[in-house]
């Protein structure tokens, strides 16, 4: 039975890859490439889960292949199946199915036919991967996909302003949400030496035993999960960029931010049940996370007048809802309550342009005055407040922008009397200063080894911190993020004494694809003319292919698993001791900021509105 | 102060009231969506004639006004725009010499890009001078509120205070709560303390420089006009809301600057000034003249050999026929439908399944405008052209009818504790819903279906019993004077006043969709976007009625007795018919009217099958009862964004009698209007026909024009991510702007040509009958709708042009023939050329 497992991963990878090869006017082909592979997967998926039921439903796990390793290392994808895989996957199946016959018609002539069918098959595959996973790092890749398919998807309308706002928008909390992933997985490392699967997480035994001398490692690691969990289910703090997604046409909106994407935080949580199982207070802060974004969340929804928002704010609140009923313990439960909101919402999206006809025919007939709510028994003063709350979302957006981006703008905009003549002058010396001292490595003073690790560190987050906030010229803000990473790369390499071959391995794909990207940059500069970062330019309108070889780079600089970096990433994360927090932090803010600032010079460039058609644009504000 | 603005001339002052106006009057005029109705867009530039008019709708809007030059040179070099026509307008315009010039100029000169319109250069200065983003600061927290405040019935827990007015109630909850909208206190307390009024907000905004105020709203508000020109919209007719509310254009205005000072406020503190302070150049002033240049000549050049290319084949066509009426001995039966185009092949196969019929068209309100109000209806809904306010009401009685409910809608479905009983239990149901709806569409309660609209098994209480019975100060029902007024109108405009036949159907028209927020825009917009179903019976019960037939006799109409008058329902989108009141008919009426919905039924599989060559998924070649099921599953699925094509491809009203385009196959194309002149040879019944049509087609035909060339800015963009704002309007997302226009589906095989009117008339008269209102001369004066007279003496043409009638002969020779149509149809989905059936 488990050697059946990665066919469930190679159907819906060979079907992506298949549709990536069809041309754009042959609309009936590439959806029936589509349907047929997610068909084909579902069918797959009812055959298999029947069969694994008839056979004691055991707990299937695979040690599929070595990627890397080397003595005290070891990346491997690892694949895993229980009953919160069998049920993500036919509710999964079952519901992109239906999604893709549904948008067989109902995409028909739109611009962008393929793009849309690509991205769906794209994100089955992240979705897939993720659910199939049997250990942080193959999770991992799956979440990456999804955050990307997830950002394409949104911005679906790519020569519309709002759609790329929000796209950008959830994009940077998906990126969150990525970096608790990847500090999670850092503290794995530390904790047990290893790449640790699922399956080993579930015996109680040996996670206890590991835990009763590492609590603090353990609430950590448990946080930080909770953390990405609460950003992909659109949980408070979070809660606001899920209604801002639906920007999609309405299928890929339902299928996504109405069911499967917002829920996969809920099974991040189900995934590592096991090891919060035990943390008392993990559990209650669950609970109380919960809780809170329910309430919040009913109040949003009922004051919504618009119906997508509506459906998404009652959506966080069951979601919500399913958090307690997970602290609580009640893994059943919420596995039944998943499948159940992930249906509801799903067909509520789907039929939501009826809401017109059907809401004023029931007016015409039984329209009351005004229904009173139960609000209104409550003290005006109260009533007001709240209402007004409800309406600014519990100033969920905005704080997000006043505690996190406007900071770190702030930061950058310290930064503004760094062009790309001083980067160059000051910092080339600095890093060769750098090199050298690492060769002499053994001559420097203790005190000084141990500062010279966070000081490079701090010196490749100013720079992407510059890059993140430069307004004109793109190139250098490019530039930028790329020496980031051989800053991480010095750092790291103060550490610990490994072989180049990890720096190598870390810097191969940023290395060329920063390459690519560069003349990518250059080339649409000489086509174009000025192409600075201070507005969207829209030139995807008139160069598709330059933005799609563009993107590909910006995949490969930021750890995309597409290029060796990815697995870089993760080993030179394994280099940073236990101990040394403000290391992972600036390397992992640093790991944040860098992958919003690719994002923002790929909008910023190649997306919105183009600036040179005015007047076959829409209006920024539609 | 800059030096450059001093050394401006005098400046104008700023006149509120006056700027308001205009504002208004630019503003999109399209009502909330479930009172959709068609209108020129561009209404506001109607008093110039239609290219001057584009030009500056274009220069000062940045509105996309005609086709890209690459699209004209496109048809030009595949034969659609005719090298004939093209040379003659040529000619006509720039004479012989400069003809090889312009034509070259026409065919290749490449143009550089226009320059950016006038709208918004005053207030990009903000983020050009002070480097902040004004509209994404205020925009959405804007959009919010107001969507919150005018909701009709969407959020679960409403505006808490609402009945005052947006300004007054703002102010309400702002005194009140310990929260606010604002994020700084000078804007607030400005509202809280009433020192708000447009013109010394804008002098803390703009500055003390009063001439460019106007500049600075136009700006404000077309950053987001849709939003605007609904507030607008429902300030003028509070009543299009079931749930009335109290806004205006002038509270928005104020809100929106306390908005923009709060947030210039937050930003800069309270040191910031005035936009003007920094302002370098002083922008064009908005409507200034716009100059013709060679570009905008190019494309009117290029639109008018567009139109004419295809105008001249039909008019080709209309002087071949024979006017002469062939004689038949035994009429079957009549049967009179909506001039809508989507009714022309139903006509066409009607006649060709019963040659002895005869089939006529008028505005789909039959004549008889009232209010209607179905039984357990808490409102009454207009039945007659949106222009038009009614005296009557029409009740409906005994209704078996049950309104169907789907708790899919249902509010219970977002609140907490119920939606986690819900989405448990129900949630299931819905995944099986969820396959039923892809597998096997349909009819549910979220269909939008004109069925619904009456029961046919109820009555309706169309007979006035006495003057004081009345609702609301409506009449109910009409006396019988009232009544033979509209019957003789009706029979004499459409010229059926002798030879009835046994049964005379008269069938108004609907439509049904699914998951279609724009529903109404299908229906019959000579009905205020409804179906015309109550309007058919209720003349027919008029036309019935043995003192209203007794008092017609004196008027020299002479309905026999045998005659019966029997109304209908055509849905247009399921190609179904519905007839009421059946039962009444005589025994031998009721024999013949078995055989003639058997005629119906073959004509309605026909005209599916001609419709269906337009949808992609429908194999056109198949039997047409195969086809008309599959037509039928397409108005009840959820994912079919395109249930009917609706108006698309209008570009003709012919008014005058069905000789002149029976045999001509004008391919749906076609409002038709039965009109003869000889029952009126003053123009008496001429008039009211122009009077309603060249708004209401005209208005049909311009939406789709300009929603075609810029669905962007002009139309609401592709439907497919549209989100529906309060159950009033659509925009895309959550936070963006209201949508009005026609959505992508519906207008992208639309040709952008003005509709044609052909009259059957002598040009005097007809030039007589167009001067007397200048609301309705300013359609054609301005070419908004061109127009050919044809003689009926001597079937001569005649265009036109620049208030007079100038004599044209068509450069086409002979048109093709066709004997079936069946094979033609199923060749390709492009438009057709005129053929002449045989």
């Amino acid at each position: 039975m488990t050697s059946f497992l990665p066919v469930f991963l190679l159907i819906p990878f060979a079907g992506y890859i298949i549709s990536l090869l069809i041309p754009d006017k042959q609309e009936t082909l590439i959806s029936r490439i589509t349907f047929g592979t997610v068909g084909l997967h579902f069918v797959g998926a009812i055959i298999f889960t029947g069969y694994w039921l008839l056979h004691s439903h055991p707990t299937l796990n695979e040690k599929d292949f070595i990627l890397f390793e080397t003595a005290n290392y070891e990346f491997f994808i690892d694949l895993f199946f229980d009953k919160i895989t069998a049920t993500y996957l036919l509710v999964g199946a079952f519901l992109t199915f239906l999604v893709t016959m549904y948008s067989r018609y109902y995409l028909h002539r739109e611009q962008g036919y393929k793009r849309f069918f690509n991205t769906i098959l794209f994100f089955y595959l992240g979705y897939n991967i993720a659910i199939f996973s049997g250990n942080l790092e193959t999770l991992f890749i799956g979440w990456e996909i999804l955050g990307i398919s997830s950002f394409l998807l949104i911005a679906f309308y790519r020569d519309r302003y709002l759609p790329v706002k929000n796209a950008v928008k959830v994009f940077s909390i998906y990126r969150i949400g990525d970096v608790g992933l990847l500090l999670a997985m850092w503290m794995m490392h530390h904790l047990w030496h290893e790449n640790i699967t699922f399956l080993k997480l579930s015996n109680y035994e040996l996670v206890h035993s590991q835990l009763q001398g590492h609590s603090f490692i353990g609430v950590f690691i448990s946080l930080m999960i909770l953390i990405t969990a609460a950003a992909k289910s659109a949980q408070i703090p979070f809660s606001s960029w899920l209604p801002r997604a639906m920007e999609g046409p309405t299928p890929s909106s339902a299928i996504f931010y109405g069911s499967l994407s917002v829920h996969l935080g809920v099974f991040l949580l189900l995934r590592t049940y096991p090891f919060w199982e035990h943390q008392l207070s993990i559990r209650i802060l669950i609970a109380v996370l919960g809780l809170f974004s329910a309430v919040m969340a009913t109040g949003v929804a009922r004051v919504q007048s618009s119906v997508k928002s509506q459906i998404a704010y009652a959506s966080i609140a069951q979601i919500g809802l399913i958090f307690i009923e997970l602290a609580l313990g009640f893994e059943k439960f919420a596995l039944f309550h998943f499948a159940g909101n992930a249906f509801l919402r799903t067909y509520q999206l789907l039929v939501s342009p009826s809401v017109v006809s059907y809401l004023i025919r029931e007016q015409f007939y039984n329209f009351m005055p005004r229904q009173h709510s139960f609000e209104h028994s409550l003290p005006k003063r109260i009533e007001y407040s709240i209402y007004m709350l409800c309406l600014k979302e519990w100033n969920l957006d905005s704080f997000m922008y006043r505690y996190l981006w406007n900071p770190l703008k702030w930061a950058g905009n310290k930064l503004n009397f760094l062009n790309l003549s001083r980067v160059l002058w000051f910092f080339i010396p600095v890093y060769v200063l750098g090199l050298i001292s690492l060769f002499y490595e053994d001559y420097i003073p203790a005190i000084v080894h141990q500062a010279l690790p966070i000081f490079f560190s701090l010196i490749g987050l100013l720079m992407v911190l510059k890059s993140f906030t430069e307004r004109k010229k793109a190139r250098m803000s490019w530039a930028l993020v790329i020496m980031n990473h051989f800053w991480v790369a010095l750092a790291i390499s103060f550490n610990e004494h490994f072989t180049y071959g990890h720096t190598a391995l870390y810097l191969s794909g940023i290395v060329v694809a920063g390459a690519i990207g560069y003349l990518c940059i250059s080339r649409l500069k000489l086509l174009e003319g000025n192409v600075d970062l201070d507005q969207f330019h829209g030139h995807s309108y008139k160069h598709p292919k330059i933005a799609f070889l563009f993107l590909l780079c910006c995949l490969g600089v930021s750890g995309f698993p597409i290029t060796p970096t990815f697995i870089g990433e993760d080993l030179i994360f394994s280099h940073i001791h236990e101990n040394q927090i403000l290391l992972a932090f600036f390397v992992s803010l640093s790991f944040i900021i860098d992958g919003l600032a690719i994002i923002r010079i790929y909008a910023r460039i190649f997306l919105g509105p183009h600036v040179k058609s005015v007047y076959e644009m829409a209006y920024r504000s539609s | 102060m800059n030096e450059q603005l001093v050394t401006q001339p005098v400046y104008a002052s700023f006149h509120e009231h006056d700027v308001l106006h205009d504002l208004k009057h630019y503003l999109p005029a399209q009502a909330p969506l479930k009172d959709f109705i068609h209108h020129n867009t561009l209404h506001a530039f109607q008093y110039l004639p239609f290219f001057d008019a584009l030009r500056s709708a274009s220069e000062i809007f940045g509105y996309k006004v005609s086709l890209a030059l690459e699209e004209y040179r496109a048809f030009y070099a595949s034969g659609r725009i005719r090298e004939d026509v093209l040379v003659h307008i040529l000619k006509r315009r720039k004479g012989t010499r400069l003809l090889t010039d312009w034509k070259a100029k026409l065919l290749t000169k490449e143009f550089k890009n226009g320059s950016l319109p006038r709208i918004g250069s005053l207030r990009s200065n903000w983020k050009r001078q002070y480097q902040i983003d004004l509209d994404s600061l205020v925009h959405p927290i804007l959009f919010r509120i107001l969507c919150s405040y005018l909701d009709q019935g969407i959020s679960m827990w409403s505006f808490p205070v609402w009945h005052k007015g947006l300004l007054p109630s703002l102010r309400e909850l702002e005194r009140t709560a310990f929260t606010s909208f604002f994020r700084t206190e000078r804007a607030k307390n400005m509202l809280l303390h009433g020192h708000c009024d447009i013109k010394s907000l804008l002098n803390i905004v703009v500055g003390s420089d009063e001439s460019l105020y106007k500049h600075y709203l136009f700006d404000q508000q077309f950053a987001h006009q849709g939003w605007s020109g609904m507030v607008s919209a429902i300030e003028d007719q509070p009543q299009t809301l079931l749930d009335q509310r109290k806004v205006s254009l002038h509270d928005l205005i104020i809100f929106e600057l306390l908005l923009e000072i709060d947030a210039l406020d937050f930003h800069f503190g309270t040191d910031w000034t005035p936009l003007t302070s920094k302002l370098t150049t002083r922008p064009i002033e908005l409507f200034a003249d716009v100059p013709e240049t060679e570009l905008s000549e190019v494309f009117s050049i290029w639109q008018e050999a567009f139109e004419w290319s295809y105008y001249d084949q039909v008019l080709a066509g209309i002087q071949s026929q024979k006017l002469e009426k062939k004689l038949i001995a035994h009429t079957s039966f009549q049967a009179m439908f909506c001039i809508d185009d989507r009714e022309c092949s139903f006509r066409r196969y009607l006649e060709k399944f019963d040659p002895d019929c005869e089939t006529f068209g008028t505005p789909g309100f039959f004549g008889v405008e009232f209010f209607y109000k179905p039984e357990h209806g808490k409102f009454v809904t207009k039945l007659c052209p949106a222009p038009v306010t009614p005296k009557y009401l029409i009740k409906e009685v005994g209704t078996r009818q049950k309104q169907q409910t789907d708790v899919h809608f249902t509010k219970q479905t977002h609140s907490l504790f119920r939606g986690w009983l819900i989405s448990q239990t129900l949630g299931f149901w819905s995944a099986f819903k969820l396959l039923l709806t892809v597998f096997r569409p349909s009819m549910s309660p979220a269909t939008a279906t004109s069925l619904r609209h009456m029961d046919k098994f109820a009555r309706l209480t169309i007979e006035n019993k006495s003057p004081d019975h009345t609702e609301n100060n409506l009449q109910i029902g009409f006396t019988v004077d009232e009544m033979v007024q509209r019957v003789e109108g009706l029979l004499k405009s459409i010229g059926l006043v002798t030879n009835f036949a046994p049964i005379v159907y008269i069938v108004g028209h609907g439509s049904s969709s699914v998951n279609n927020p724009h529903y109404a825009a299908y229906d019959c917009g000579a009905c205020s976007g409804r179906a015309g179903s109550v309007n058919a019976r209720v003349i027919c019960y008029m036309a019935n009625h043995a003192k209203v037939r007794e008092i017609l006799k004196t008027k020299g109409i002479d309905i026999p007795a045998t005659t019966q008058f029997v109304g209908g329902l055509h849905d247009t989108t399921r190609d179904e018919i519905v007839f009421f009141d059946e039962d009444t008919l005589s025994l031998e009426n009721q024999k013949s009217h078995k055989k003639n919905e058997s005629t119906f039924s073959t004509a309605l599989d026909h005209n599916a099958k001609e419709r269906s060559r337009r949808f992609e998924s429908i194999d056109t070649s198949q039997a047409p009862e195969k086809i008309h099921d599959e037509v039928q599953l397409r108005s009840v699925s959820l994912f079919e964004p395109r249930p009917e094509l609706n108006h698309a491809t209008n570009a003709l009203c012919i008014v005058g009698r069905r000789e002149m385009s029976k045999g001509l196959f004008l391919d749906r194309r076609s409002f038709l209007n039965s009109y003869d002149y000889q029952i009126d040879p003053d123009g008496t019944y001429l008039f009211n026909i122009l009077k309603a049509a060249a708004p209401v087609c005209g208005g049909i035909n311009l939406e789709y024009f300009f929603s075609r060339v810029d669905n962007q800015k002009l139309g609401a963009g592709t439907k497919l991510p549209h989100n529906v704002m309060g159950l009033f309007g659509v925009a895309n997302g959550i936070d963006g702007d209201l949508r009005p226009g026609l959505p992508s589906q519906m207008i992208e095989v639309h040709d952008p040509v003005r509709i044609l009117f052909i009259v059957e008339h002598f040009p005097e008269v007809v030039l007589h009958t167009i001067q007397r209102t200048p609301e309705t001369y300013e359609w054609f004066i301005n070419d908004w709708v061109k127009l050919v007279v044809m003689n009926p003496a001597t079937q001569e043409l005649s265009v036109f042009t620049n208030g007079r009638f100038v004599p044209y002969r068509p450069l086409e020779g002979q048109l093709d023939e066709v004997k079936d149509m069946a094979p033609l149809v199923e060749l390709h989905q492009e438009n057709f050329p005129v053929y002449l059936l045989s």
